[in-house]
């Protein structure tokens, strides 16, 4: 009988049935990072337990390291101890740990991909819920909590239920100034931030076939900011030829076995779908955020919401709360929004790729008075690349400040934070209230470019105009 | 180790209307830099019951009449966003022990599950009568009978329900996985073995 990749991948790690009806499931692949591991290895020790597989958990420092400053100790002594912590838990563990000192540092969704960790057919595992950004591999990749954490070090595995599957296909062609976070967050606002509560999402169609690994990656990503858990593409050539030569993936003859593995565990022609769910790529415009969910979002030349025209009573509330905190004006266009600060990097858009394709464009343009904006690159990999290829020099040449790699503003735990109620044009995944690390400070999500582009006008804008992109 | 069997769930409610409460809401990232998770009830939704001072807006859980509730009643989606086991922890540590709301995120859930805070679902209708009972008497105990999926307030009968994995768990005592995980530790390295990416 045919079969999806996701009950594939998930027959070939099911350990048992538990009492609860629930699955013992294997986890192939064990990420952490310094803010949701310390309290797993407290209980590790409490409970006089082991680590069972060792060489299957990888560790870094992501969420809270300080992108402006590099030798220790750090300004904020809650951050520097949480790292030692980690640094501490894994000698004592015996835990690969990439630490800022190894140069493949990094935030945990950038750097398993990036060193051939995350593998096409596996499951993975990790205390952050953006951990679906693997699922671009081919690899059922989920979020936990910490208690979950210590269960996969004391055992590898993990009780989970059984997701539903739901493929979404984007089909033809995206228009220029179109970009993989259009895709997710034009996604997002037609299912809902709980559309896919249950649900593994499988994205296909000729917009996912033609993707590179790290646009596949940014939509991943922000499954969750739709609710479900797991999101995946099926592995491809694309697939096959990122992974060739990094450090982790499979080498000489066991290269050719693998790759023939990744082929078989792709969705089958003529399986079965829970639902299936098709877009138009033409449909899809460059997309913001009005609101205080990933959800609320608009094509750039939308005007901001009406309560007095919502369809329920709930829409109504919903859009009062989000333009109190926003401070938006119903029926305004988006555009023309003033800002204070740009970011530019997180897991959803912190890659080679991202800075790339600004750097294209701000070449030779400088960034507003009075904005704040800040490019921080997902790894010290990325970084490094940029370097080479004089992409920071761009950034900082048009007036953007260029960190060193972490999660930075897009949760603000490092001293990279909004203040008062600062709005920001942001290329990370939530715009929930307080998220950038102001109780009152508020979020626009955007693709890089349309950050770029609100960076060099001051206000929200739309990219196609500030940088002549056009059908070529 | 033997775990309490949670049948059944006595106290006052409080409710937090809205829908989408995502757990960034409920502790914000700044109180996640911690190494365990003991003082996070304090935090409990920080930004929605201080101001910048750190005094107190006006909020349910600020309200005397709702102190030291035991149930927390919300909307569509409860507990969206992050992975973070502080948001379920900080509920816990502040004496929540069940949520009943519309739905909820499904990390949420399961991190909930696993601390033995039952997370039960109710129509919109049932919560907005709880919720009118408890604002007419903060009093009013609330009782939640997890194994029938029932909620009982203020002489009324509600069905409610809990997702068949967690309600096993939850009234048999076995919430906590880690038992059940271990005695699965050969049948998983068998699973290992198979797999040669896991080979080390």
């Amino acid at each position: 009988m045919p079969k999806t990749l996701f009950e594939k991948v998930w027959e070939a790690h099911a350990v048992r049935t538990l009492a609860s009806g629930q699955t013992q499931l294997l986890i192939g692949t064990h990420l952490i990072h310094e803010v949701t591991s310390p309290q797993a290895f407290g209980m590790m020790r409490d409970l006089g337990l082991k680590v069972a597989m060792a060489h299957r958990t990888f560790a870094t420092v992501d969420h809270i390291v300080p992108t402006d400053q590099v030798s220790e100790p750090y300004a904020d002594p809650l951050a520097d101890a949480m790292i030692k912590e980690l640094r501490r838990s894994c000698r004592e563990f015996g835990i690969t740990f990439f630490d800022r000192s190894t140069g493949k540092q990094g935030i945990v969704h950038i750097v398993g991909p990036e060193q051939g960790i995350t593998q096409p057919g596996t499951t993975i595992a990790c205390g952050d819920s953006h951990t679906s950004t693997h699922g671009a591999f081919g690899a059922i990749a989920f979020g936990i909590g910490t208690t979950q954490i210590r269960d996969v070090l004391a055992t590898q595995t993990m009780a989970l239920g059984k997701l539903k599957v739901r493929r979404i296909e984007v089909n033809g062609r995206l228009s220029p100034g179109v970009y993989a976070k259009d895709v997710i967050l034009h996604i997002i606002c037609t299912l809902g931030v709980n559309g896919g509560t249950g649900y593994a999402y499988e994205y296909a169609g000729d917009v996912f076939d033609r993707f590179s690994m790290e646009e596949r990656m940014t939509v991943c990503n922000m499954s969750i900011e739709g609710g479900a858990r797991v999101g995946y593409v099926n592995p491809d050539e694309t697939t096959f030829a990122y992974l060739k030569g990094r450090p982790y993936s499979p080498k000489g003859a066991e290269w050719d076995a693998a790759v023939a593995r990744w082929r078989a565990v792709a969705s089958d022609t003529g399986c079965a779908y829970d639902d299936v769910v098709r877009i138009d790529a033409a449909d899809i415009a460059p997309t913001v955020t009005w609101g205080i969910n990933p959800g609320q979002g608009l094509p750039i030349t939308g005007t901001v919401p009406d309560p007095a025209r919502a369809k329920t009573p709930d829409e109504k509330a919903s859009i009062e709360e989000a333009l109190a905190y926003m401070k938006l004006r119903p029926g305004a266009p988006i555009k023309g929004t003033r800002i204070d600060v740009a970011f530019l990097g997180s897991c959803t858009n912190g890659r080679l790729s991202d800075f790339q394709e600004v750097a294209r464009f701000i070449k030779g343009r400088r960034v507003a008075p009075g904005v704040k904006a800040i490019a921080v690159p997902g790894s010290q990999a990325v970084g490094l690349l940029c370097a080479e290829l004089g992409i920071d020099k761009v950034f900082r040449d048009a007036g953007f400040e260029w960190r060193s790699a972490g999660c930075s503003m897009c949760l603000a735990m490092n001293p990279d934070k909004l203040v008062g109620d600062q709005l920001c044009a942001s290329s990370s995944n939530r715009n929930f209230k307080g998220r950038q690390g102001s109780p009152t400070g508020r979020t626009i999500l955007m693709s890089p470019i349309m950050v770029a582009a609100a960076a060099v006008t001051g206000s929200v804008a739309d990219a196609r105009e500030v940088f002549g992109v056009s059908a070529n | 180790m033997a775990l309490e069997k949670i049948t059944r769930i006595a106290g006052r409610a409080v409710h937090i209307p809205g829908n989408d409460i995502d757990t960034d809401r409920i502790i914000p990232a700044r109180f996640m830099k911690c190494v365990t998770f003991d003082g996070l009830g304090e935090y409990l939704f920080y930004d929605m019951r201080r101001n910048a001072d750190g005094s107190e807006k006006p909020h349910p859980l600020n309200d005397p009449a709702h102190k030291g509730a035991a149930i927390l009643l919300s909307g569509v989606n409860f507990g969206c966003g992050s992975s973070r086991e502080h948001a379920p922890q900080a509920l816990q540590k502040h004496g929540i022990r069940a949520v009943i709301a519309e739905g909820f995120a499904e990390i949420f859930l399961g991190n909930s599950t696993t601390l033995g805070m039952p997370c039960v679902s109710a129509s919109r209708g049932d919560i907005e009568r709880i919720a009118a009972a408890v604002k007419a008497d903060p009093a009013t105990e609330v009782v939640i009978d997890v194994a029938n999926q029932t909620v009982s307030f203020a002489g009324q009968t509600i069905a409610v329900s809990v997702r068949d994995s967690a309600r096993d768990a939850l009234v048999n005592g076995r919430w906590d996985p880690i038992g059940e995980l271990i005695e699965g530790a050969g049948n998983a390295a068998k699973v290992a073995s198979q797999l040669r990416y896991m080979s080390a």
